[in-house]
């Protein structure tokens, strides 16, 4: 089921994201999609973030997964009337104002190049640009966290200059290393688990940020602020 | 105390699972077929969400070293205990020193050992299940090998179970009713469309009208369908976004994946349709290279099934203590 913000829509019909209007969409019977409209950038996931914080408040509500720009909210149960949801959903859509997370900053140091960066030459063809200038942008960005998801404890990270954007593959690498420095499409991130995966490495951070024991198990949270250090080069 | 004599790969300690944590990345897991989960704990007195241990390849055979109450419930096969058949959805108490032997079920394809008490390993982070990907969680946060020992927890209830055993009618014959069965046995699942389903031509003909196969390349984390390939009529690039099990993707080689119990927490790829949460425990228990068939469903067919569903269990849970009360003070 789709539907748009002020619009009762006939179920199952797909609407184009239009101005300001955010789309709504089901993922099996309890859960419910709902994509920002406009740009991926900054305000739209304020306001993301904002609707997170009124979803919390809902008591039928089991889970809230804030991703890029978009929410999956998960019922406890198959809501009676789809309908309705939709519109309690659009509605909190509609009165989220922007907010900004007050997060820490997240220092990272990290290993630009060597033996990790294993797609560091790719993304010097694809961008023209010189691997010193490559790892100079990126490392001079300041990044925030949009959201986590994918692994555990796996960050989000937005603020990638766009002059070193990198398509993910098409052919995942099958074993990338844990704490490889990747770029994927216009985000980049650090690799938390070694296994398969389409983002691009260009270098190396071993830090210890996710902890199952801890009772604060990721250390990146939605707002923080992530710097890359550029510890090491080696080109 | 269980002491693992033989097993072969992917067979895990699972219990209903770890929501509550994908908006940091953390899969929920959990039991394939958590109604089988619910119910073996019911029979042997446990809450419904203990421990068990999750059963997918075979033959797996394990020792008591104590006495101790368990059921073996998902399976369509029978357990044998010390060279003896016995009936599968049905509570026994093993004598210290039994061996119980699973075999391959028949058609199925897994069984739950569920042990009065539940299986007792740390929890972490709410839940007993393993995290394969994450390598925490369940028995040392890995598969069960050979010569594990496993704790059963303190048994949750002092009505002791029948000495002749105590079963129940299991879930597909109480509930079918509200569970389609196809003649040719195509496993039928109820899903709804998602967010890309305009995508695809023809109000996604392609992919409700045909039976697809199940691939070898399909396990906890999701199952890889094969069959005439369905794509998009135009290439969208998706943000990255929660998912849940149940999601069907399609990826660009065109053959969808149904993410399961480990699904990932994110993904990007067009989603055609969702499997509803109460048909997820059926996909759960279909083999690699069985046939399934989506059918349409809507929010008001899944509610019913879940109300369905949720009063077969309360039914269980408030008649087996009764029972084994009666047997009790007849015996």
């Amino acid at each position: 089921m789709i539907a748009t913000v002020h619009t009762h829509m006939q179920p199952l019909t797909i609407i184009p994201v239009v101005k300001d209007h955010a789309r709504i969409s089901a993922i099996g019977s309890r859960s419910f999609l709902l994509e920002a409209p406009g740009e991926f950038d900054l305000p739209a996931q304020r306001r993301i973030w904002a609707l997170s914080q009124t979803l919390k408040g809902w008591t039928d509500l089991v889970e809230i997964i804030p991703g890029m720009t978009n929410l999956l909210a998960i019922f406890k149960q198959t809501p009676e009337d789809p309908a309705e949801v939709i519109d309690r959903l659009s509605e909190a859509w509609d009165a989220a104002r922007s907010i900004d997370l007050a997060g820490k900053t997240i220092e990272i140091p990290v290993h630009y190049g060597g033996q990790y960066a294993t797609d560091l030459p790719a993304l010097c063809d694809l961008s023209g640009l010189a691997d010193r200038e490559v790892v100079r942008i990126h490392h001079e960005a300041i990044y925030r966290v949009f959201a986590l998801g994918s692994a555990p404890g796996f960050g989000y990270l937005h603020g990638l200059d766009p002059r070193i954007y990198m398509p993910r593959k098409t052919v995942p690498s099958l074993k990338m290393e844990k704490g490889c420095v990747t770029i994927g499409g216009m985000q980049t991130g650090v690799a938390m688990l070694t296994g398969p995966n389409g983002w691009n490495s260009i270098g190396f951070a071993d830090l210890q940020m996710f902890d199952p024991q801890s009772l604060t198990p990721a250390m990146m949270a939605p707002g923080d602020i992530v710097r890359f250090l550029p510890a090491r080069i080696e080109l | 105390m269980i002491e693992i004599l033989e097993t072969g790969p992917f067979n895990t300690v699972q219990d209903l699972g770890r929501p509550g944590y994908r908006d940091i990345g953390v899969s929920a897991s959990g039991a394939m077929d958590s109604l089988a989960v619910r119910i073996g704990n019911s029979l042997v007195g446990n809450d419904e969400g203990a421990a068990a241990l999750e059963i997918q390849t075979f033959p797996f055979r394990l020792r008591f070293t104590e006495r101790t109450g368990f059921a073996i419930a998902g399976t369509d096969g029978n357990p044998v205990l010390d060279g003896i058949e016995l009936p599968a959805w049905c509570a026994f108490t093993a004598e210290a020193g039994q061996i119980l032997e699973l075999r391959q079920p028949p058609k199925l394809a897994r069984a739950y050992v569920c042990v009065a008490g539940g299986v007792d390993v740390p929890s972490v982070m709410g839940s007993r299940s393993t995290s394969l990907r994450g390598g925490f969680g369940g028995y040392a946060g890995r598969p069960l090998v050979k010569g594990d020992q496993i704790i059963a927890g303190a048994a949750s209830t002092n009505i002791p179970l029948p000495a002749s055993g105590l079963a129940v009618v299991e879930p597909s014959i109480v509930l079918q009713d509200v569970f389609p069965s196809s003649p040719d046995g195509t496993l039928l699942i109820r899903a709804l469309p998602a967010g890309e389903h305009g995508l695809f031509a023809d109000d996604g003909k392609a992919f409700w009208d045909q039976t697809w196969r199940i691939s070898s390349r399909s396990d906890r984390t999701g199952y890889r369908l094969s069959g005439d390939a369905i794509v998009p009529t135009e290439t969208v690039e998706m943000r990255s976004h929660g998912v849940v099990p149940g999601v069907i993707q399609v990826p660009p080689g065109g053959e969808p994946i149904v993410q399961m119990s480990d699904a990932n927490t994110a993904g990007g790829y067009p989603k055609i349709a969702g499997v509803i949460e109460c048909d997820l425990w059926r996909l759960g228990q279909a083999r690699i290279g069985s046939r399934v068939q989506f059918v349409r469903s809507s929010h008001a067919e899944a509610r019913a099934v879940e109300k369905a569903v949720e009063r077969y269990i309360a039914d269980l849970r408030q008649t087996i203590p009764m029972v084994k009360r009666a047997l009790k003070a007849m015996a």
